[in-house]
């Protein structure tokens, strides 16, 4: 039969020329905006990364982990490690972050792999815990209270000096810069990989593992080797994102690094508020999470207590989140994966 | 000719129950092959065992001239056994075409690109053709008893098996899918099919087993093992 199979919309080639504008904007931004507004982005682009990665496993894998933090600890740690005892330039070890946290969750995959529905979540965060404590224990990068990267170090970063010559910026708002280029560029990768992941054969595989982990088996789907191949993925890549995120902060202690509520609650919070399983529901969750972030992260508790009220609500009366609000009214999809099938008019 | 299927004193016990109790079988290449039997009795097990979804006890399972006792369901499926499940199993979140794109690409170990146009065929032949872009989760029962088989039938099976198929469905619906199943088996596919409506079954099988608390009490020509004491008695409350 005369046939042919597409995933684009009007919508995604819309949306295609919007990205690409976004990115060039999102390229310029320093040279407009104010630091506070560059500081924002960074925390904007970080959290995405980490709600996307999330998003990638859980949404799409049906892995439901709670052991992120393990992978943003440890590649913010490796990275520290890099600097302060090998002496490499903090923008290069970042690399070694990545490597670091691909390390840590082949065991963890071991681990937690044997276990299923709440205990793989249980399983991750233990392992996340036990990383924890072990890297707590590391004197030369302080321990249980941390360290910081010393002045002359973050000084000394590549592209500092340029960045703060063509700004004419102090050196800690071109480190800003610098952070931020780099989360975008990041960024764009992360979410990039995802969206050729889940269109290639792989992405067919994943959702149907996700759909039914049996009947995936049995059209010959090797589940296996597709939920170890995005959980070491998502791994790495989590662990380039803590890495990023301390290079940025240039200080770090186990609590904070390996904080289970920053880490994964959060993220989980941005996830499930913008829309499980699907690219754009990650992008409105980080979003609607900055704006209640700016707002409300003065009253403490009780600022979790109204994000956990928030989530609950829209667990139950949008289950696929707020994204999945609009697709269900509108039929949008800036991201689509969906193959259709299209026939020749007769 | 060649068998596709041979079972060898294969047994299965779910703690102290029997499910599958020294079960032999040969298939050669063609055959069609009907299973009945009450409620409980194994079938879909046997099928299990069959696709590795399950592995036996003791036994042997051999496709295709190939151990494959041990093997994986993954495996199987790329040597060409296809199956459906009794409760369909569809991928609710995808689509009907998606489906069989999946069930294609993988089953076969081909690239997408190669067996799309063989599933809009498969489509059009089950009549799933006009919801090929509706997503699975959203079909009649009718509707996912047809991708259980299309999904089966896109992998490329040399060995498909049905397990209850045409269960649950009208009159005419089971006729529409009995004479797709009859023209797959008229191509040379190896077919076995348990069922419960055996006018159905009678229409396309050549042997008939019939199975009870996991051991084969029957096999042969339908006509032969239908007018036999012991199945008749089994059926009477099942089909007058
Ligand atoms: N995975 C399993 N674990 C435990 N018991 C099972 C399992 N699968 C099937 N059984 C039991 O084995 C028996 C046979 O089941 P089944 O093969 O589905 O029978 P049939 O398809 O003939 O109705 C039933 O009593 C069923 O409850
Ligand atoms: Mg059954």
């Amino acid at each position: 039969m005369q046939a042919h199979v597409t995933t684009r919309t009007r919508a995604s080639t819309i949306a295609a020329f919007a990205a690409i504008a976004l990115i060039l904007i999102g390229f310029a931004l320093p040279a407009f905006a104010s630091r506070v507004m560059i500081q924002d982005m960074f925390f904007i682009l970080t959290m995405l990364m980490l709600a996307q990665l999330w998003n990638l496993i859980a949404g799409y894998g049906g892995m439901v982990s709670v052991g992120q933090q393990a992978f943003v600890g440890i590649g913010a740690y490796a990275m520290f490690g890099g600097v302060l005892i090998w002496g490499w330039d903090p923008v290069a070890a970042i690399i070694l972050g990545g490597f670091a946290a691909l390390a840590l969750s082949v065991p963890m995959a071991f681990f937690a792999f044997r276990l299923h529905g709440a205990y793989f979540a249980i399983g991750t965060w233990v392992v996340a815990e036990v990383t924890r404590l072990l890297v707590a224990q590391w004197r030369a990068l302080g321990g249980g209270t941390g360290t910081s990267l010393p002045r002359h170090v973050t000084a000394n970063i590549w592209g500092v000096d340029w960045v703060a010559d063509l700004f004419d910026v102090r050196q800690a708002a071109a480190r800003d810069i610098l952070a931020y280029w780099l989360a975008l560029a990041l960024c764009i990768l992360t979410i990039g990989a995802i969206y050729w992941l889940l269109r290639s054969r792989t992405g067919l595989a994943l959702a149907a593992v996700r759909d039914n982990d049996e009947a995936a088996r049995s059209v010959g789907v090797d589940a296996r080797r597709v939920k170890w191949m995005v959980f070491l993925a998502a791994g790495f890549m989590t662990g380039l994102v803590g890495a990023l995120i301390y290079m940025q902060t240039a200080r770090i202690s186990p609590d904070a690094a390996f904080s289970v509520t920053t880490w994964t609650a959060y993220v989980i919070f941005i996830v499930v508020i913008g829309g499980i399983g699907r690219l754009e529901g990650p992008i409105l969750g980080v979003l609607v999470f900055w704006g209640l972030q700016s707002a409300f992260a003065d009253y403490g508790s009780w600022y979790l207590f109204a994000l956990g009220v928030i989530a609950i609500v829209v667990m139950i009366f949008a289950p696929r989140g707020l994204w999945g609000l609009v697709a269900d009214r509108t039929g949008l999809a800036l991201f689509p994966v969906q193959r259709r099938l299209i026939l020749p008019e007769r | 000719m060649e068998n596709v299927l041979v079972l060898e004193n294969v047994k299965k016990a779910f703690g102290a129950l029997k499910v599958t109790d020294d079960v032999s079988l040969t298939v050669p290449r063609g055959q069609a092959l009907g299973i009945i039997g009450p409620n409980g009795a194994g079938k879909s097990t046997l099928f299990n065992l069959i696709t590795g979804n399950i592995l036996p006890d003791a036994g042997r399972v051999v496709l295709m001239g190939q151990d494959v006792t041990r093997a994986p369901a993954m495996k199987r499926v790329r040597m060409g056994v296809g199956r459906s499940f009794q409760i369909p199993q569809p991928f609710g979140g995808m689509t009907v075409f998606e489906n069989l794109l999946t069930a294609a690409a993988f089953g076969r170990g081909l690239p997408e690109g190669q067996v799309s146009e063989d599933c809009a065929d498969i489509l059009l032949r089950i009549g799933l053709l006009p919801r090929a872009n509706q997503l699975a989760g959203s079909l009649s029962l009718l509707d996912r008893k047809r991708l259980e088989l299309g999904r089966a039938m896109a992998t490329a099976p040399h060995l498909l098996l049905l397990d209850e198929i045409a269960g649950g469905l009208t009159e005419a619906e089971c006729h529409a899918l009995t004479d797709t199943i009859r023209a797959l088996h008229g191509e040379g596919i190896t077919i076995i099919w348990i069922e419960h409506v055996l006018h159905a079954l009678n229409a396309v099988v050549e042997r008939l087993l019939v199975l009870d608390f996991g051991r084969v009490i029957g096999l042969g020509a339908p006509d032969a093992i239908m007018a036999s004491k012991e199945v008749r008695e089994i059926y009477l409350g099942i089909e007058a």
